[in-house]
């Protein structure tokens, strides 16, 4: 196996536009899909006519103050901001397509806010019409005006429920420029209780239902509480992993990366170099004895394996310089990256015991090992539950998804167990190398 | 087996080999024995059967019925050279010879390439790609490769089908050689003049059977060619009176 070893790297030492294509194909393509997955999109430019006049930007919601530059400030930490003097202009952004979009705070918005929520204060949003850049946009803007108007009605409940308090325990309240002083429903139903028991009965009678309604005001004071608070935040999200801990999205891209280039790599050069004996026609003097059937197809794992595992560790620890990593589970990265690299290049000589050159093993490896990347990644609510328990059975047919759960975990410490995706490599191994050693007996008789 | 028994036997006896793929019977009880220093051409029209046999005497494929077997009882030291050259393209002609001699065990690897590269007048080509060699260069790199061994039996096929006639000429000029030397050479061929001029012995195949197996001119005997008649219409005509 050592003379067919080093020969194979002599051969790939000469074939350096193969053996370039071959790492930088798969190292381009995992980064792709790496950078699109941890990348979020751009922001939208948006055009920003703000009509308020300067006086009023600061308004008072009962007592308290207001800026209504924190309202709008929401916005723009998810949009590029246009500045524009008036609507033509912000029209004219958006017609020639500087801005996806423009959003216009009219004149009356803070005299409106400031009315408590009397009168519902309006902002207008102006779309250019392209129905992919106006839904990016408008989801973009929604989402951030939804925020914007939670913190407004924190703001508002806040205001009532101060309110509430003064009703229940008395205080000033200030109205069309006066200030008044307020009993609250506490001190009312004490006086009513000191004036009662000195009361004749029939006014006790009849002030009874007064008394039982201050009573019950005061004890259900809570509740005002509670129910201001629910208007605030008519929807909590609780959180909850069902196993492990959460992959983050680019942890996961890296991962991802990794098991797309190892993939193609181990994939295309096991399939390759097997598929070059008989294109060079030497397979048939080394089945004469020279080299038995199962030290060929290992010396083709093990040089592929190699080759995608170094490509692949320094392709991570490239990225790691961008994306944080934990050194501290190295060890596991390597076992992962490793028993995955074997497991694919079995697959390669599989599809390599098929085809009788190069070419041929090279095409039918991209056609499997690409549809197998997308079927791996398949969300379960993406598609129907059958056609999902389909998906799954076949991926575990190949190798792709229990190596890309094993380097997850390997890198993220994720929730799929590692030693169940060793496992479920090991038995791919066999299987496509029993299929493989099967292919060339039966070209070796054939 | 003695020293006298050895040097008496034949370089290769072949015993009642049969080979069926799947319905086709391609090689059917076919026999016959092989001196050492003496050439045999195998021929016979397409699918006779002529690759399927020396690919079973070279020990690529087993037969499902019969043996070959040298002096020593086994197959171990047959030199094969396959109809296209079986080597690599992207390694040098050294390093083509030298891996072959290793896995072949030779036992002074680079002293056997050396003579190889000698005899077979790639010396100078040595260090070249052999994907930059010319068919000729190429065809005898392949065949130094089947001798690496110092094989007792050499087989070839087709060994001259794509050489122009110089190159030919220089082949067979060196296969002979080899035969003066001891070598017992068997090959198949479908130029039949190159069988009458090179052969000591034709073997006809026919449908996987064996028709014929004597010298060039018992066949052209055979057949009731006339005196002007070459190899070939004699052959033709002896394949038809036998129904092929």
């Amino acid at each position: 196996m050592r003379w067919m070893l080093l020969k194979d790297l002599q051969i790939l030492r000469r074939s350096k536009l193969l053996v370039g294509l071959l790492v930088v194909y798969p190292v381009a393509i995992a980064l792709l899909i790496g950078f699109a997955l941890s990348s979020g999109p751009e922001k939208p430019s948006l055009a920003f006519l703000n009509q308020i006049p300067g006086s009023q930007s600061t308004i008072r919601l009962g007592g308290e103050k207001f800026d209504v530059d924190v309202y709008t400030d929401q916005l723009f930490d998810a949009v590029d901001r246009i500045d524009v003097e008036n609507r033509e202009q912000a029209l004219e952004k958006v017609r020639s397509g500087e801005a996806l979009a423009a959003l216009i705070i009219p004149p009356d918005f803070a005299t409106k806010l400031s009315s408590g929520g009397f009168n519902a204060a309006n902002v207008e949003v102006v779309y250019n019409g392209d129905a992919l850049k106006q839904s990016f946009v408008e989801s973009t803007v929604e989402s951030k005006l939804a925020l914007a108007d939670a913190a407004l009605a924190r703001q508002i409940s806040q205001v009532a429920a101060g309110y509430v308090k003064i009703i229940t325990v008395g205080g000033e309240i200030s109205a069309l420029g006066q200030n008044f002083e307020l009993l609250g429903l506490t001190r009312a139903n004490k006086l009513l209780d000191e004036a009662l028991e000195d009361a004749p009965p029939e006014i006790a009678r009849k002030l009874a239902p007064v008394q039982r309604f201050a009573s019950l005001g005061v004890a259900n004071v809570g509740r005002f509480n509670d129910v201001l608070s629910t208007v605030e935040r008519p929807v909590e999200v609780t959180e909850t992993v069902l196993s492990g801990r959460r992959t983050p999205l680019d942890t996961f891209a890296v991962a991802l990366a990794v098991a797309v280039s190892l993939m193609f790599v181990c994939v295309l050069l096991a399939s390759g170099l097997l598929a070059l004996e008989r294109e060079e026609n030497t397979f048939s003097r080394l089945a004469r004895g020279l080299v038995p059937g199962g030290w060929l197809l290992a010396g083709k794992v093990v040089l592929a394996a190699a080759c995608a595992f170094v490509v692949t560790l320094a392709m991570l620890l490239g990225i790691s310089a961008f994306v944080p990593l934990d050194y501290g589970r190295a060890a596991l990265w390597i076992v992962a990256i490793a028993a995955s690299a074997i497991a694919f290049a079995t697959l390669g000589v599989a599809i390599g015991s098929l085809a009788r050159e190069v070419r041929a093993a090279s095409l039918l490896a991209l056609m499997l090992a690409l549809p197998l990347a997308f079927l791996a990644l398949v969300p379960s609510g993406g598609v129907s539950p059958l056609l999902y328990d389909v998906i799954r059975v076949i991926s575990a047919l190949f190798p792709f998804k229990p190596a890309l759960d094993a380097i997850n975990n390997a890198i993220n410490g994720a929730d799929a167990n590692m030693l169940v995706a060793l496992a479920h490599l090991a038995a791919l191994t066999l299987a496509f190398g029993g299929a493989a050693y099967w292919g060339l007996r039966r070209f070796a008789s054939g | 087996m003695s020293a006298d028994a050895a040097t008496a036997a034949p370089a290769l006896a072949v015993r009642a080999i049969s080979k069926c793929f799947e319905e086709r019977q391609a090689v059917r009880d076919v026999s016959f024995d092989i001196e050492r220093g003496e050439l045999a051409a195998v021929i016979g029209p397409n699918g006779a059967g002529k690759t399927t046999l020396l690919s079973i005497l070279a020990g690529i494929q087993q037969p499902d019925e019969g043996s070959a077997a040298q002096p020593d009882g086994t197959t171990a030291r047959i030199g094969w050279v396959p109809q296209q050259t079986a080597v690599y393209g992207k390694l040098t002609v050294a390093q083509n010879l030298r891996l072959f001699a290793k896995l072949e065990k030779v036992p002074d690897a680079d002293a056997t390439v050396e003579r190889m590269l000698e005899q077979t007048g790639l010396a100078e080509r040595a260090d070249d790609e052999l994907g930059r060699l010319s068919g000729g260069n190429r065809q005898r790199v392949n065949i130094a490769v089947g001798l690496l061994a110092d094989p007792p039996v050499l087989l070839l096929d087709e060994p001259s089908g794509a050489l122009d006639p110089r190159q030919r000429e220089r082949l067979w000029g060196f296969i002979t050689a080899l035969t003066e030397r001891g070598t017992a050479v068997i090959f198949a061929t479908h130029d039949i003049a190159e069988a009458e001029r090179h052969a000591h012995r034709v073997l006809v195949l026919a449908d996987g059977e064996l028709l014929f197996n004597d010298t060039p001119a018992a066949l052209k005997s055979a057949a009731n060619a006339g005196p002007d008649d070459d190899l070939e219409q004699a052959f033709v005509g002896f394949l038809r009176e036998r129904g092929h």
